[in-house]
């Protein structure tokens, strides 16, 4: 679990906790929470094993150490990758450094984690890398582009490594959820916007995970309405207000 | 600013919603956040969780196990974890909580500051009685323990003190070992309230759930369906995943009026009269067939509905019932949803704890404003003649006449008030 602080990365260890024994790493920057949600896993699962970890999530060669440990003596059956930061616009066009930090941390550092695990799993040749991205990669707007841009990027490349396993054991799954009630989304929610429940995107993520479904978007009617988002033509879509 | 309901949606007011998110930093959450009440699951009918025009402190995200010991059945959680939650991860591992009351989907901290009761009260309490210490953090910073053995007074102030204690972050509960998740249950008619209560009498020992319908459209010469249920021998099987169904939109009208409400009781009475009398079932649809149905409060309609529960002691309850019924029935504004039960003898822990020995009957009412209020006061009246009290979890409109009669202990409360905790309950019943 790549990100294990993440909301949703923490309903979906609840949900594989519950299934029975499962052994578990969490990875994250805060270890201090880490240790909190560990504690909290091994009290509802009797029958987990789990363990927390940190590292540079913006450091290539401490990844690729970090993930050829864990999967040197046995394979990793599933890579969860769900780190994120909600960076709001503005602060990403006053400052360009916070730019770069968003882009870095919602998009190059998941892409290097991917093809960290991507190698590994492509030894054993079977595994199943789960990336979680977002509505908003699908088309770049006004409000969020900073962020979208750098969701954006993991599409792109995610399709990329589809492309690489098809037809082998290796499946990568790109979840891509639409606002999600979370810590993340706290300011969405008192402005009174409705958000799916964290709940319901970990099940549609557990779900999509076991199935191997490339694109799965959850709550399943975003597909529709970024369907309908990506073939608004420019003329109407730069006078919209979205 | 964001309307907020309660569960029966009565008001929308705009609250400032503070959506507490970390157990660490609660404290620094807290401070300066005052007049507020903490929120769980919404799951009270009235404004015991609201505080129009000000603060809720929303638990919802403190939903974190701390620690489960399978040795002992101890688990410590916070406020946040709703009871179904604990049922999923435990009940596999042998352990249930020992009591749950009408609904799964509330959060531990309102089951401590309601002090809730299940089907089951007569054997095990209420919440209050499983629950070992609690930890409240205060508006002023202080973060204090408390339980039966540790500041036992503050603890009796918190169970039951619908929030106004400080809001409760942490609580170590004790579980009980169960064999399984099903339940030997049976249904029972009868044709009046003597016939009930020999019912309850005779049930009261031999099984461990017992509660009752009643249809109260009749009046005193009431009728009702009895069922009761008891951890099943045979345990074997895996239960079926419940049926998930869910009201989508408010009707504009309640469908029920004079002309249903003794339509769909009859329809009950006689439908249940004739099932199967022995039946093994999921403890989840015995329990808590609403659960099943979501935003079933939706059903009364786009004015909301009341809730009234009471509870009149033993020895002149039945009397004060079959008044209650008669003018129910005579108001022709029944309800549908009429609950009937028995509560034991074991003395609640909590100052403003509602079960008291006795009989508890709870109704819904659809809000026809004054129509209703008027029934109201003549059911306070009678409550109140025979020494009862209305549930706060319920309620939405007692006067404080009313409360004060029914709660002798709620002076004792004040001197343990966080002052910084205030609910449009606690200023309508208490004065602030």
């Amino acid at each position: 679990m790549i990100g294990a602080t993440s909301a949703i990365a923490e309903h979906c260890c609840r949900l594989w906790v519950q299934r029975g024994s499962v052994e578990l790493i969490l990875v994250a920057r805060n270890v201090e929470l880490a240790g909190r949600i560990a504690a909290d896993l091994r009290a509802r699962g009797g029958q987990a094993e789990i363990s927390v970890e940190t590292l540079d999530f913006l450091s290539a060669p401490a990844i690729a150490a970090a993930v050829a440990r864990w999967t040197a003596e046995d394979p990793v059956d599933l890579a969860l990758i769900a780190h994120g930061v909600l960076s709001p616009q503005q602060p990403c066009q006053d400052d360009i450094e916070q730019a770069r930090y968003s882009i870095e941390v919602n998009g190059v550092s998941p892409v290097l984690f991917a093809e960290a695990f991507a190698g590994a799993m492509s030894r054993v040749g079977r595994g199943t890398i789960g990336m979680i991205g977002s509505v908003a990669g699908d088309r770049g707007r006004r409000a969020n582009y900073v962020y979208g841009a750098s969701k954006a990027l993991m599409d792109r490349y995610a399709q990329g490594l589809q492309h690489r396993f098809a037809g082998t054991g290796v499946k990568i799954v790109l979840i891509k959820p639409g606002p999600t009630d979370t810590p993340m989304t706290a300011q969405y929610k008192a402005q009174g916007r409705r958000l799916a429940s964290v709940e319901s995107v970990a099940q549609g993520t557990v779900d999509a995970l076991e199935r191997g479904t490339p694109v799965a978007y959850l709550p399943r009617k975003w597909q529709l309405i970024m369907f309908v988002v990506r073939a608004l033509p420019d003329f109407i879509f730069n006078r919209l207000n979205i | 600013m964001r309307p907020v309901s309660s569960w029966g949606r009565l008001s929308a007011e705009p609250h400032l919603v503070a959506e507490l998110s970390d157990i660490a930093t609660l404290v620094s959450e807290l401070s300066g956040k005052g007049p507020a009440i903490p929120l769980g699951m919404g799951r009270s009918y009235g404004d015991a969780c609201l505080n129009p025009g000000g603060t809720l402190l929303s638990t919802a995200r403190l939903d974190r196990f701390h620690s489960f010991d399978p040795e002992t059945g101890r688990l410590v959680c916070e406020a946040g974890v709703q009871l179904r939650d604990i049922q999923r991860f435990l009940l596999p591992r042998g352990w249930s909580l020992p009591l749950i009351p009408g609904t799964q989907i509330v959060s531990v901290g309102g089951a401590i500051a309601n002090d809730v009761h299940g089907k089951n009260h007569h054997r095990v309490g209420s919440f209050g009685h499983h629950v070992r210490t609690l930890t409240l953090v205060r508006t002023d910073g202080q973060v204090v323990d408390c339980g039966p053995g540790v500041r036992p007074d503050l603890f009796a102030a918190t169970v039951g003190g619908i929030g106004l204690t400080g809001l409760i972050a942490t609580a170590e509960l004790q579980l009980q070992p169960v064999a399984g998740p099903w339940l030997d249950t049976e249904i029972l008619s009868y044709r009046s309230l003597e016939e009930f209560l020999t019912l309850a009498d005779d049930s009261e020992s031999l099984w461990e759930h017992t509660v009752s319908w009643i249809d109260c459209t009749v009046g005193s010469r009431s009728r009702g369906i009895f069922l009761r249920a008891n951890p099943a021998v045979d345990q074997s099987g895996k239960p079926p995943l419940p049926r998930r169904l869910a009201v989508p939109v408010t009707p504009p009208l309640s469908p029920f009026n004079r002309l249903t409400l003794p339509v769909f009781n009859s329809i009950y009475y006689h439908l249940n009269r004739h099932r199967s009398r022995a039946r093994r079932r999921p403890f989840d649809t015995f329990l808590f067939p609403l659960d099943d149905i979501q935003d079933w409060n939706r059903l009364y309609g786009p004015r909301g509905f009341f809730q009234y529960q009471l509870v009149v002691p033993r020895d002149v309850g039945p009397a004060a019932l079959r008044d209650i019924l008669d003018i129910i029935a005579r108001s022709g504004q029944g309800s549908f949803l009429a609950v009937i039960k028995t509560f034991g003898e074991r003395a609640s822990a909590g100052l403003l704890s509602f079960p008291t020995p006795g009989i508890t009957l709870s109704l819904d009412f659809p809000n026809r404003g004054q129509n209703t209020e008027r029934l109201f006061v003549e059911l306070d009246a009678v409550v109140r003649s025979a020494g009862g009290r209305l549930y706060l979890a319920k309620d939405a409109r007692m006067p404080r006449e009313v409360f004060e009669a029914g709660y002798p202990r709620a002076p004792e409360l004040a001197k343990f008030r966080d002052p910084g905790m205030s609910s449009g309950m606690s200023r309508r019943l208490m004065g602030q």
